[in-house]
């Protein structure tokens, strides 16, 4: 199922070096008075069509890594390469789906809001962009709301527009940073499916941050598990065998005890050891 | 109390739900809406703003007429109904939009100046440290000082004349409107500055593309008060020294026939000034939110 049958696009050669590789990366940002460290030394790879996941809980840099991926912030030790090139600044080769519901400009219509980076970053003319919307508006269920302005649309919707945004500039790699996290449960499960089916039919390559095991084991095919304070990588495990369907079941529930321990088990021996 | 707190009365007293029988249903088909019901006629006027504030203005008008009739003087309190026709007299033979159209003139010039320094100096002000310590500097220092203050300098420095009045005008827009953009500028969402450089936007093209139209409610809040301030200021430096310049705007048209004492002109010239004020108030103003801000949602 994954990878291999995909539909054959222009490299039918396997990949022989992964697109992204994040190595040894330190981050730091300013806060007030003092330099908070975010990660510290971390490396991982993403392949071509990678559902590569983040995984940790609040405080452990991964929102910060996305963003340097991204190119938002540089980093403070380390490097990451995108096809081999160092990453400079911020560009639509990486794009990013945020959580909040306002990274839409409000004063565009859902068709302007995915047409306009199309036209912006200079690639295609007008009716190319247009159409190439149309395309992935039609892809992610909102035809019917094209015209709308997203002050109009509910949460979930606006998280669509971002989303066929982010495809519609076609980038190397699609960042999405907990883009489902301000949305309720049921809507949260509909547009993991959503995102999935996209997935199968466009084999873009994801890198996805989260802070809930059941969404990182459901959405990626491999996890990268951070430790906080500050953020170091703890473990890579592979979670191509899980989907939506494989929710309840005990081979599940057990990997997501296995995530729950790495992520926390060691904090709290080291926690009981100090009391000690 | 304490008979309640012991153990067997709470176990007692303690409600518990009873289980019900489940059940299991057809979605009930949609029940047919009713057309929406109509208000009662009076209830439905008195929602439109525009007919409430007339009925307002009307009050006032009949005021004035009534403190008029009372007061029985004409050179100190004309009736409303002779400024009225004072000022449709001199609307007709073409004196007061003759002069209307002088002070726009001015005005115009001044404001879309006032305008383009603004958005220089804030532009400079969000892209450097330099250019923000200069803004805030600026405006702290300058935007307390009256317009009308610097009109005597203004004068020495630009003569009598157009050249002047635009000086004054631009001091009057730029201070309000600058801070406003700024204070704009800043409170774009980090998400949506993320968003619009993820674009590969940079430069002006990020300024003017991004940064401008989501700071855009605060952009026509400073619009519309410099705009309230160039008015102002206007008319003021008129009354001070139009009488010099060769045609002077409204302001010039007041003080003029207050010395010949034309009051009941007098009174024509301000409902002028007042009734232009409302105009660009009212609906180009507002048509512009309406088709912008408000459209987004971005103000309610």
């Amino acid at each position: 199922m994954d990878g291999m049958s995909a539909p054959v696009r222009e490299n039918a050669v396997p990949p022989s070096r992964p697109l992204l590789s994040v190595e040894g990366v330190t981050l730091e940002y300013k806060a007030p008075g003092r330099v908070v460290r975010a990660t510290q030394n971390v490396s991982f790879d993403v392949w071509e069509a990678d559902r590569f996941i983040l995984l940790g809980a609040s405080g452990c840099g991964k929102s910060t890594l996305l963003k340097a991926v991204g190119g938002f912030i540089a980093p403070r030790e380390g490097r990451i390469l995108l096809d081999g090139r160092p990453v400079h600044g911020p560009g639509p080769d990486r794009v990013v789906v945020f959580q909040e519901f306002d990274q839409l400009p409000p004063w565009k219509t859902v068709r302007e809001n995915v047409a306009f980076p199309v036209r912006a970053s200079g690639r295609l003319s007008r009716k190319e962009a247009a159409e190439r919307a149309e395309h992935y508006i039609e892809k992610v269920g909102l035809s019917r709301f094209a015209e709308a302005y997203p002050n109009t649309l509910s949460g979930g919707m606006k998280q669509r527009v971002a989303i066929a945004r982010a495809l519609a500039m076609e980038p190397r790699v699609l960042l999405m940073d907990e883009p489902f996290a301000a949305l309720d449960a049921l809507t949260r499960r509909k547009m993991q499916e959503e995102l999935l089916a996209l997935w199968e039919e466009v084999r873009f390559t994801l890198l996805f941050v989260t802070h809930s095991i059941e969404e990182a084991l459901v959405v990626g095919n491999r996890i990268a598990l951070l430790s906080p304070h500050p953020g170091r990588m703890r473990a890579e495990i592979n979670s191509h065998e899980w989907d939506l369907k494989s929710g309840g079941s005990p081979q599940f529930q057990a990997a997501a005890s296995r995530i729950h321990r790495l992520l926390f088990e060691e904090a709290g021996a080291a926690d009981g050891a100090s009391h000690e | 109390m304490s008979d309640i707190l012991s153990p067997g009365l709470e176990t007692m007293t303690r409600a518990i739900p009873p289980v019900r029988p489940e059940y299991e249903r057809p979605l009930e088909p949609l029940a047919e809406t009713k057309g929406e019901e109509l208000l009662p006629i009076y209830q439905r006027l008195w929602q439109y703003a525009w007919l409430r504030k007339s009925l307002i203005l009307i009050c006032l008008a009949l005021l004035w007429e009534i403190a008029a009739k009372l007061q029985g003087n004409e050179l100190l309190l004309p009736s409303f109904t002779a400024s009225m026709k004072a000022l449709v007299e001199d609307i007709s033979n073409g004196i007061i939009p003759s002069r209307a159209v002088s002070s726009l003139e001015v005005l115009i010039k001044g404001y879309a100046a006032g305008v383009v320094l603004a958005f220089v100096l804030t532009s400079l002000a969000v892209s450097t440290q330099v250019g923000r310590d200069l803004l805030s500097t600026l405006t702290s220092m300058l935007n307390p000082l009256p317009p009308i203050a610097l009109l005597p300098l203004a004068l020495l420095w630009f003569g009598l004349g157009q050249g002047s009045l635009v000086f004054v005008l631009i001091h009057s827009v730029l201070w309000p409107l600058a801070l406003n953009m700024y204070t704009g500028f800043t409170g774009v969402p980090e998400t949506l500055r993320m968003a619009g450089r993820n674009y590969g936007l940079r430069g002006l093209r990020y300024v003017l593309l991004i940064l401008v139209p989501a700071a855009l409610p605060s952009i026509i809040a400073g619009l519309k008060i410099g705009w309230a301030f160039a008015w102002r200021t206007l008319i003021a430096a008129e009354l001070v020294f139009g009488a010099s310049s060769g045609k002077g705007g409204l302001g010039w048209y007041i003080f003029q026939n207050r010395n010949e004492l034309y009051t009941d002109r007098v009174f024509a010239g301000l409902i002028m000034v007042i009734l232009f004020g409302l105009l660009v108030e009212n609906v180009l103003f507002r048509q512009l939110e309406q088709r912008t801000v408000t459209k987004w949602g971005m103000t309610r």
